[in-house]
């Protein structure tokens, strides 16, 4: 698994390096102007965002079905990285749509379900951090129930208001800024799967200082 | 199946049995109800005129808040005496069990639901009466889907620490889809010309809510409640 870790860490810092320059160069959106380069940062987060949600959803699946320990480690680390990445999500948000829109926050649907599935999440890591002993199986109930939730909150929310730029938008960019884009996602995915398998193994090794404790105690 | 459906039978028997002796949760949860649609009329009563369409926001608010306290002491009650694990420990299906318990929830929160609607009536100027049969299929459709996550999840939470915070805190974002459409499908029978067909689609938007998240709950019942 380390041999991974450092090359993945180097790519990952040339990525992040380069990326404001790919960015600045990338064309300039004729409506928005400058403010349109967020976007580069936005949407790869958000997806990732939405990744991570699944992937938590599915692991603690896993583990309630199988009792498998080790997805529920995949489960908490995704959970976490679900509540990173909606904070960079809601924070690049409201910074585009003051421009866009001229307000920092407006009830849209999209803007709406992400709090809400952040929020999931963020319960998620509240159950898991004071629920006491035993709270990984509610910890997993949670994100199943969140995960299986995500359609409802899309349509009621979709259906309550909308405003944001349709997603298809991702697949119409103009050439010079679908390069960008794209080179923005793969840093960001990079960076994920960094993250991700960084706080797995934060994970394993807990539960082997664990089993070892209570080894010695015996 | 017989079997099953007279595990769950004598579950909501007893918890209703226990109720009747000391009506603790009924009168309990009817006063909090009551107060708090209190509350939201000294916030929103302008010299004597309630706001335009709240009343609507106001009945679901009230109910999602009567229903986790009523969720919350339901289970209290077996955790204080210890009974839970009896229950846990009865040869029978554990879905059965949780069948029971949601239907003892679920008649308890009829009961303060049949004060709320008249309450929101009489003190918002609320149309009630304009279409009660689709009034009535939301509230049957939306305290299922509310209760049948909130019966899960406060069982689950028995043995946790903090349940009393955990259960709202985990209870509602999922539950955010049954107030919209709650709320929104109220919104539409209770203004001036009644939308009929707004109300179905939140109507429908409930019942499939309903069968997605009843379903998960059996589902999931038994590996959670296993120790």
């Amino acid at each position: 698994m380390s041999r991974i870790v450092v090359p993945l860490v180097l790519v990952a810092m040339v990525l992040f390096a380069s990326a404001p320059l790919v960015v600045a160069n990338a064309p300039f959106e004729q409506t928005m102007g400058l403010v349109q380069k967020i976007f580069y940062y936005h949407v790869p987060s958000a997806m990732l965002m939405f990744v991570s949600a699944l992937l938590c959803g599915i692991a603690s699946a896993v583990y309630l079905f199988r009792g498998s320990a080790a997805a529920d480690r995949v489960a908490v680390a995704a959970g976490e990285l679900v509540v990173l990445f909606g904070i960079i999500v809601l924070i690049t948000g409201p910074l585009w749509a003051r421009k866009a829109w001229g307000v920092w926050w407006e009830w849209d649907a999209r803007l709406t379900s992400s709090l809400l599935l952040w929020m999931i999440f963020l319960a998620y890591l509240l159950v898991r951090r004071f629920g006491g002993p035993g709270s990984e199986k509610l910890a997993g109930a949670m994100a199943l129930f969140g995960m299986a939730n995500v359609p409802f909150v899309h349509v009621s929310v979709n259906y309550w208001r909308t405003l944001h730029p349709k997603t298809s938008v991702v697949m119409t960019l103009a050439p010079g800024m679908r390069g960008a884009f794209w080179f923005c996602a793969a840093a960001f995915a990079i960076l994920y799967v960094l993250l991700l398998t960084l706080r797995k193994r934060l994970e394993d090794k807990r539960a082997v200082v664990e089993q070892l404790y209570l080894a010695v105690e015996d | 199946m017989t079997q099953f459906l007279r595990v769950a039978w004598v579950v909501m028997r007893k918890d209703l049995t226990v109720e009747m002796r000391s009506r603790e949760i009924v009168y309990t949860t009817v006063f909090f109800a009551t107060s708090c649609v209190l509350v939201f009329a000294f916030a929103l009563v302008r010299e004597g005129r309630p706001l335009e369409d709240a009343s609507a926001g106001i009945l679901w608010i009230s109910i999602a808040f009567a229903g986790t306290l009523g969720l919350g002491r339901t289970f209290e009650r077996e955790r204080h005496t210890e009974t839970l694990r009896a229950l846990m420990l009865a040869p029978s299906d554990r879905p059965a069990i949780y069948v029971g318990k949601l239907l003892g929830v679920l008649v308890l929160m009829a009961i303060v639901e049949a004060v709320l609607v008249p309450m929101v009536g009489l003190l918002f100027h609320a149309p009630i009466f304009a279409r009660p049969h689709w009034l009535a299929a939301l509230l049957a459709a939306g305290t299922l889907g509310f209760a049948s996550v909130g019966t899960l999840f406060a069982a689950m939470l028995v043995r946790a620490r903090s349940r009393d915070v955990l259960l709202p805190v985990l209870l509602y974002p999922i539950t955010i889809p049954v107030i919209i459409a709650g709320v929104r499908g109220t919104a539409a029978i209770f203004q001036a010309t009644p939308d009929e067909p707004m109300t179905r689609f939140w109507v429908a938007l409930l019942v499939f809510f309903d069968v997605v998240f009843v379903t998960l709950s059996l589902w999931t019942f038994e590996p959670l409640m296993t120790e």
